[in-house]
């Protein structure tokens, strides 16, 4: 019960409140009266929040809390997804970025893949004046051939600077409940955004490795290791800021659902 | 082992025999939520009737009734007349039944014969063949009981089946049977959860492979390089990680979830027959699950099976047959011992219920381990005989445990036995392959009847396959099939989607039309990686096998994966029948279609 007022709360929160599409009744037979209840109800829609990064970052010179996750509902192929990633300082600094906040409409257009398309919003908050932006996103999510959990996108600011992400993950079941997770992040830019950091060219890579007990499907919590370097131009602003580039971090959180 | 007594586990409180107030085995100490027919130490009780001329008239009423499950107190099921299962109801053939069924939920309800012939008006599926029963309402089913047989009955409203709505129906026949028997029993095997059905649909929806878990982990990899060599377990793995598809989705649904009951009770709850020695015993078997198809033996016992879905069929002797949900089979067994264990573990083997034949109460014979866990293999992507990817049939024979039961292994078939004339046919799948609701279509589909399935790889004892089963008479239509009707079964897992041909109920242009009296061949190909029990209301579908002898009767068809199966059929009565997959969260997901006979 606690659960499902949550879950509703949540989605009411998020705004999601695309209503399930009315019955199209046509697979009756003839017998059927007009007010009848149709056998089965099978475009009921669902929904889900998930938070597949939820950790504490523990770094050389600073500790954040990062989180990563998807929102959506909706149907089998229409579905609304709402997905944000971000991380908060805790030591070393204050501040933190909401990296990404998108409102997308997907599009189940194969058994495995999705289409997204929509807006997102960036912003950084803390010390020193706050940036943010607005920008148009658009993407493809799904799981590949051999299992690879795959979210890719192309995002482009109001300001007109394109990047292109690029998301992997892959699960190492090592028993029915111990997972390993590995992921692989990057991205390209199409422009300098010196305000956001964001050098032209390939900005770097994410490495993480998870390594999770599922007590529930719905919970399970994990230690890891995150390893970032960045590359070209994006190095050079975060070298000019004074930090490094190379950043390896213990990370440990939950993976968490409803 | 024999005669252990556990009086622990049969408590029951002075409330529970209030409430389901039944009978005086009851008051035996058997447990608060046994129906009078499965008490076994007087018999099978059956819900009263009243009879008025040639009408035998029954009162059911529906309601939620708080019940002990497997020492679990439950506010959840949905019981008749008090009880989990539903009470027995005795029809006789040639006499009209009149069943008076009172909705006391706050939910509308229904009731379903299942498998009985009837007017469509009083088939009890809401939205198709009436507008169900709103609460407070009684609805009178009247309909002319024309054949014979061990069936059942449950809601068709929802998920309502889940949670208890679901009970034996036998019609005792006008003419002796042709087999004896000295007494019988009825085993209704069911799955039960202490969970909101909504919220197992729920979890199926969102997240794939929720409730597996047997999926396959490093150890599993690296125990196939030891197997196979380091090649093939690469392109073992590879091959079902192109796919997608995991050899080890054998139900949705599974022990992690489920209590698996025997007429009500838990293993523990041990349900008991009792029997003389010397005598027969007939046990009429049901499988009134949601989800869980089983596999049903009595270890060292032979049995004789005499009906599939209430029809007589050529007597045939087996060590164990799989009872595909919806499905019956009627078998005789001789008890030798003192006890005998009945044995049903789940499809998967993640859980069984058991039960025990025996001479007194409170005795118990051994309980076998459950099987070892199993994979799918090559027949179940439909692609036996065919190359995939440049890798030859001859590379994957020598995979081991990658072949679902293998032809043969009953050492009963003979080169010169026919085949279903299906067997040559080519299949397409359209030019989309049944679009985004088909994670896969099955290449090369086939006739799969002498294959007892999935999980029997390693069982040296003889298992039922569909190809024994000879109807016992001729049908009285003989024509040759006019015409073809070709339906896929179709699903997505990642998420959730099951249909036919790659639509879901609520996607379809139209009812399937039939037409009154015609002779039609039905045939159903399966392109998913799971078995579906496959019910058409209204009609018999005469099994194809292909051998000599008379076609079975059926109901309900279990398909397996990457299999094809055909079924003659005369639509009899006009109206409108629901045709669909009996899993019941497969149902609710869409793979559901109507019948129309006009």
């Amino acid at each position: 019960m606690a659960v499902k007022h949550v879950r509703s709360t949540a989605l009411v929160v998020l705004g999601l409140m695309v209503p399930a599409t009315g019955a199209v009744a046509q697979g009756v037979g003839p017998e059927a009266e007009p007010d009848w209840s149709l056998p089965v109800h099978d475009d009921v829609a669902y929904g889900q929040l998930l938070m597949d990064r939820f950790e504490y970052q523990a770094g050389d010179d600073e500790d954040v809390f990062a989180w990563e996750g998807q929102a959506w509902w909706g149907g089998d192929t229409h579905r609304l997804v709402v997905d944000s990633e971000g991380e908060a300082l805790v030591s070393g600094g204050d501040g933190g970025e909401v990296e990404s906040f998108d409102v997308q409409y997907g599009y189940g257009f194969s058994s495995y893949w999705q289409a997204k398309a929509g807006l997102g919003y960036q912003t950084t908050f803390g010390p020193g004046p706050d940036r943010n932006r607005g920008s148009a996103v658009i993407g493809v999510q799904g799981l590949a051939p051999y299992w690879f959990e795959v979210d890719t996108g192309l995002r482009v600011s109001e300001d007109g600077d394109a990047v292109a992400e690029f998301e992997g993950e892959y699960d190492w079941l090592l028993t029915q409940r111990l997972i390993l997770q590995g992921r692989a992040e990057t991205s390209y830019a199409f422009s300098e955004v010196r305000e956001f950091g964001v050098g032209e060219g390939l900005n770097g890579l994410t490495l993480g490795l998870r390594l999770r007990y599922e007590v529930a499907r719905e919970f399970a919590p994990y230690i890891g290791v995150r390893w970032q370097d960045q590359y070209g131009d994006t190095a050079d602003l975060t070298r000019a800021e004074g930090e490094d580039t190379e950043k390896t971090s213990l990370v440990a959180g939950v993976r968490w659902w409803f | 082992m024999h005669n252990d007594q556990h009086p622990g586990r049969r408590s029951l409180s002075r409330r529970d025999i209030i409430r389901t107030g039944t009978s005086m085995g009851l008051m035996l100490g058997l447990g608060s939520l046994l129906p009078g027919y499965a008490l076994g130490l007087t018999g099978n009780q059956e819900l009263t009737r009243r009879t008025e001329g040639n009408t035998d008239i029954y009162e059911l009423t529906i309601d939620r009734t708080p019940l002990t499950i497997d020492g679990r107190r439950s506010v959840q099921p949905i019981t008749v007349n008090g009880s989990l299962p539903a009470p027995l109801i005795r029809l006789r053939e040639g006499r009209e039944a009149v069943l008076r069924v009172t909705n006391k939920l706050d939910e509308p309800t229904s009731i379903h014969w299942h498998g009985i012939l009837l007017p469509f008006e009083m088939d009890g599926v809401p939205g198709v063949s009436f507008a169900g029963i709103a609460p407070g309402e009684t609805f009178e089913y009247r309909y002319p009981v024309r054949q014979s047989g061990t069936y059942w009955y449950h809601s068709h409203s929802g998920l309502q089946e889940q949670l208890g709505h679901y009970g034996p129906l036998i019609v005792d026949p006008a003419e002796p049977e042709p087999f004896e028997y000295d007494r019988e029993y009825v085993i209704v095997l069911s799955d039960w959860t202490f969970n909101d059905p909504a919220e197992v649909m729920r979890n199926l929806k969102v997240a794939e492979g929720y409730y597996n878990y047997n999926r396959r982990t490093v150890a599993d990899f690296f125990e196939d390089v030891a197997n196979l060599g380091w090649s093939a377990a690469w392109e073992k793995a590879g091959m079902w990680g192109r796919m997608r598809m995991t050899p080890r989705d054998i139900l949705d649904v599974t022990g992690a979830e489920y209590t698996y009951l025997m007429n009500g009770l838990s293993p523990d709850g041990n349900w008991t027959g009792l029997f003389e020695p010397g005598e027969k015993v007939r046990l009429r078997v049901i499988n009134a699950s949601a989800m869980s198809i089983f596999d049903v033996r009595i270890p060292g016992l032979p049995m004789t099976v005499v009906e599939a879905d209430g029809q007589k069929v050529e007597p045939v002797e087996t060590d164990e047959f799989r009872i595909g949900v919806a499905e019956t089979y009627d078998v005789i067994v001789e008890p030798q011992d003192e006890a005998h264990t009945l044995f049903a573990q789940s499809q998967d083997r993640s859980g069984f219920t058991r039960g025990t034949l025996a001479v007194r109460e409170g005795m118990e014979a051994p309980v076998p381990d459950l099987y070892p866990r199993t994979e799918r293999g090559m027949a179940a992507m439909g692609m036996a005989g065919h190359g995939d990817g440049g890798m030859d049939h001859g590379s994957m024979e020598g995979m081991d445990g990658m072949h679902e039961g293998s032809a043969g292994m009953n050492g009963m078939k003979h080169g010169d036995e026919k085949q279903p004339p299906i067997a040559d046919r080519q299949i397409s799948h359209g030019p989309d392959n049944h679009g985004a609701g088909a994670a896969m279509v099955a290449s090369n589909p086939r006739p799969r009847l002498d294959d007892p399935g999935v999980g029997f790889e390693h069982v040296e004892h003889r298992v039922l396959t569909y190809d024994q089963l000879r109807g016992l008479h001729a049908w009285p239509d003989e024509r040759e099939p006019q015409r073809e009707v070709e339906l896929h079964l179709t699903g997505n897992m990642e998420r959730y989607m099951w249909s036919f041909d790659g639509q879901k109920f609520s996607e379809v242009d139209g009812p399937v039309p039939f037409r009154h009296g015609e002779r039609l061949r039905l045939i159903l190909v399966n392109d998913t990686m799971m078995d579906h029990p496959i019910h058409l209301h209204g009609m018999w579908m005469e099994l194809e096998t292909g051998n000599d002898g008379y076609r079975p009767r059926k109901h309900t068809l279990l398909v397996k994966p990457g299999e094809m199966i055909s079924a003659q059929i005369t639509p009899e009565h006009e109206g409108d029948w629901a045709f669909h997959c009996h899993l019941l969260y497969h149902m609710k997901a869409g793979m559901f279609r109507v019948v129309s006979v006009q």
